[in-house]
């Protein structure tokens, strides 16, 4: 982090924010007590299947919902009472967006908000032109709104969130139903921009693991409103990682890999499934009970003239995590809808659901402790 | 996490100040142009809208042309004095602004939560009377053009004199009219939103009752009690009788309504309280949002 971001308060920090929806035939938690505190600069995600109570929060920190109970503050301001001051220094964009008017072209949607967000006149229509190109819209300058694909309509929305140059920018879902392309486009548009200027911060709700795991500095897995583990996407993924795993390509094992089993530090060693029996190649997976041991193992290979063809590590991804901590994948829902969730409904992309639909089993919930993984 | 990239220099400016904290402190001087700006900014796409979809001069010029034929025609027929052409005309032309204020302006709250706008809108650094205005201000542009292009045209094609007198009354009493319709739009756009369907449907079933109580095609004074009720509570009724006394000076048919420059008294008092009312609902509508998650959100 910068240093100059390190005098500033916390870009955001939330203490037992609780949100409760009105709904019948009972109230619906959505937030179960949310503690957290990102820094000033950081890009952080908030990752959790459908239901988890992402949106929920994003909605509070950016000032449209009031929490039920708890504090959040974005750059020390409080959510509940300073949100003038919040909103002239935040934006946020959302999967699937279909703000604005179709009957405008897109310049002249983007200098519509650049004035909701009180830049001038002028200064407006630069701006607008220097984002267009920026995000690559440039042959869409003159195109009308109601004419542009998904792809090229959520980079106009990244344009807006852009336009006030934002110390903080909520990301909600940004790259939902977006091809490969246009995902990828938006993450290095969101990383350029965050690199531009010191201090500036990203809230990140996804759940694309590969996307937080790409984009994130750190990450907190989220389910039924609460927080079940922060750490970075290396943090986390150690934390399910109770072995390391190696997989070898030799040209040759004389011997068998028992004697590879035999080894220090080696918990055990087995002949892959995809090695080719006519052939002189070998492949082995390892299981090491620390990466040390590999060193070991290097060794004893040389000792016996194979050589080494290829060496990769597997790891675990952030979806092990997830199964880990919550004990079940991300499309395991077995979910209720909440009033919260705007993201549900929505045409022409490719949403499975709505987030924020969680009903956590209260007493389920409030027995798991956060995982604060360092 | 991605690799440390290079700065892309579109990117690297900032506004208001090197850190968030200072970003944030905006001048009251600067707050109220940012509020004019978005109110300008609001009414752009309906200017914009309007060049761009002719459309609007078949539908709100040549039909209700044939709406306002009808009632000239038929005043020709049974051959009443031929002042009833113009007030015919002259109701045809300000119904465009009533029509803009009941259907346009009173739906248009509804409409942007609908599209995910007013989402938006509550994010942004604006207030959101600077929103109300906006849509007031491009409502009340484009109603105008039409509500010119339906005089011009009737007047043309069946030939009505007016009587002017007193051209300065005429500039303000038209002047309290569009601000106290609007005011009223202002508000049907808070109520609207609330009540969604249901404030569509009651729409629907007061604006031919509106019309007749307010004298769209003949004076409001011969309706009597009903026409007075009418003139203290609906600034259509009241403007639109006003503008006749206005430019018909001297009609000896315009009779039992008060003088104009009582009428444009009443404008001026339906202006200060509808402004006020809006401005309370959308303050309420917002924390209502807030606290119950429902209003911004779509779908809900």
């Amino acid at each position: 982090m910068d240093p100059a971001a390190s005098s500033l308060p916390p870009a955001i920090s939330a203490r037992g924010v609780r949100r409760v929806y009105d709904a019948k035939p009972e109230p619906i938690t959505a937030l179960a007590g949310v503690d957290l505190e990102v820094a000033p600069g950081e890009f952080f995600g908030l990752l959790g299947p459908n239901g988890a109570g992402k949106t929920t929060l994003i909605k509070i920190l950016t000032t449209l919902l009031l929490p039920t109970s708890g504090e959040a503050r974005i750059f020390g301001f409080d959510v509940a009472t300073d949100t003038r001051r919040i909103r002239r220094i935040m934006n946020m964009v959302a999967g699937g967006e279909q703000s604005g008017y179709g009957i405008l072209t897109v310049r002249e949607q983007l200098w519509m908000f650049s004035q909701f967000y009180g830049l001038r006149s002028r200064e407006g229509w630069t701006r607008v032109d220097q984002l267009i190109d920026a995000v690559g819209l440039a042959e869409q300058r003159l195109q009308r709104v109601s004419t542009l694909s998904t792809g090229q309509r959520q980079k106009m929305n990244m344009a807006r969130g852009l336009l006030n140059d934002p110390w903080i920018l909520f990301l909600d879902e940004p790259t939902l139903g977006l091809d490969v392309a246009a995902a990828r486009s938006i993450r290095e548009l969101v990383l350029d921009w965050k690199a531009a200027v010191p201090g500036r911060t990203v809230l990140l709700t996804t759940h694309y693991m590969a996307e937080a795991d790409e984009l994130c500095e750190r990450i907190a897995i989220v389910d039924h409103g609460r927080i079940l583990a922060i750490g970075t996407p290396d943090e986390l993924k150690r934390s399910v990682q109770r072995e390391s795993i190696f997989r070898l390509e030799l040209d040759h094992l004389d011997g068998g890999v028992a004697q590879l089993a035999r080894l220090p530090g080696v918990e055990s060693a087995a002949l892959a499934a995809d090695t080719d029996a006519e052939s002189q190649r070998v492949t082995v997976n390892l299981v090491l009970t620390d990466d040390a041991a590999l060193g070991g193992v290097v060794t004893a290979l040389g000792g016996t003239g194979a050589q080494i063809l290829a060496l990769r590590k597997s790891e675990p991804t952030l979806e092990d995590v997830f199964v880990e901590l919550v004990g079940r994948g991300f499309g395991d829902d077995e979910q209720r809808e909440a009033p919260g969730d705007d993201r549900d409904g929505r045409v022409g992309d490719e949403r499975d659901g709505d987030d924020d639909a969680g009903v956590p089993d209260q007493e389920d919930a409030e027995s798991r402790e956060p995982l604060e993984v360092r | 996490m991605a690799a440390a990239r290079p700065a892309n220099p579109v990117f690297a400016t900032t506004r208001g100040g090197s850190d968030p904290r200072t970003a944030s402190d905006w001048s009251q001087r600067e707050v109220l142009a940012s509020n004019g700006r978005a109110l300008i900014g609001r009414a752009y796409p309906r200017i914009r809208g309007m060049a761009r979809e002719p459309s609007w001069v078949f539908f709100e010029i040549l039909l209700p042309f044939l709406t306002t034929s009808a009632f000239v025609l038929v005043y020709r027929a049974l051959q009443a004095p031929e002042a009833y052409v113009g007030f015919v005309v002259l109701g045809g032309a300000m119904a465009a602004f009533w029509l803009n204020v009941v259907w346009m302006m009173a739906s248009q709250l509804y409409w942007e939560k609908s599209q995910g706008n007013l989402e938006l809108y509550f994010a942004a650094p604006m207030n959101l009377m600077s929103i109300l205005l906006g849509m007031a201000l491009g409502g009340l542009v484009m109603s105008s053009t039409r509500a010119a292009a339906i005089l011009v045209v009737s007047t043309l094609v069946y030939n009505v004199t007016f009587n002017v007198e007193q051209w300065g009354l005429v500039v303000v009493v038209f002047a309290l009219t569009l601000t106290a319709l609007y005011g009223l739009g202002m508000i049907l756009a808070s109520v609207f939103l609330l009540w969604g369907r249901e404030a569509f449907h009651m729409t629907q079933l007061v604006i031919e009752p509106v019309y007749f109580v307010s004298g769209l095609n003949f004076p409001v004074g011969r309706l009597g009690a009903l026409g007075a009720i009418a003139i203290a509570t609906i600034p259509f009724a009241v403007g639109l009788d006003a503008m006749r006394q206005l430019v018909f000076a001297g009609q000896p048919y315009i009779t039992g309504t008060p003088s104009p420059e009582v009428e444009a008294l009443i404008l001026a008092a339906m202006t200060v309280v509808f402004g006020l009312l809006a401005r309370w609902m959308i303050r309420r509508i917002e924390r209502m949002a807030r606290s119950r998650g429902s209003l911004s959100i779509r779908w809900q």
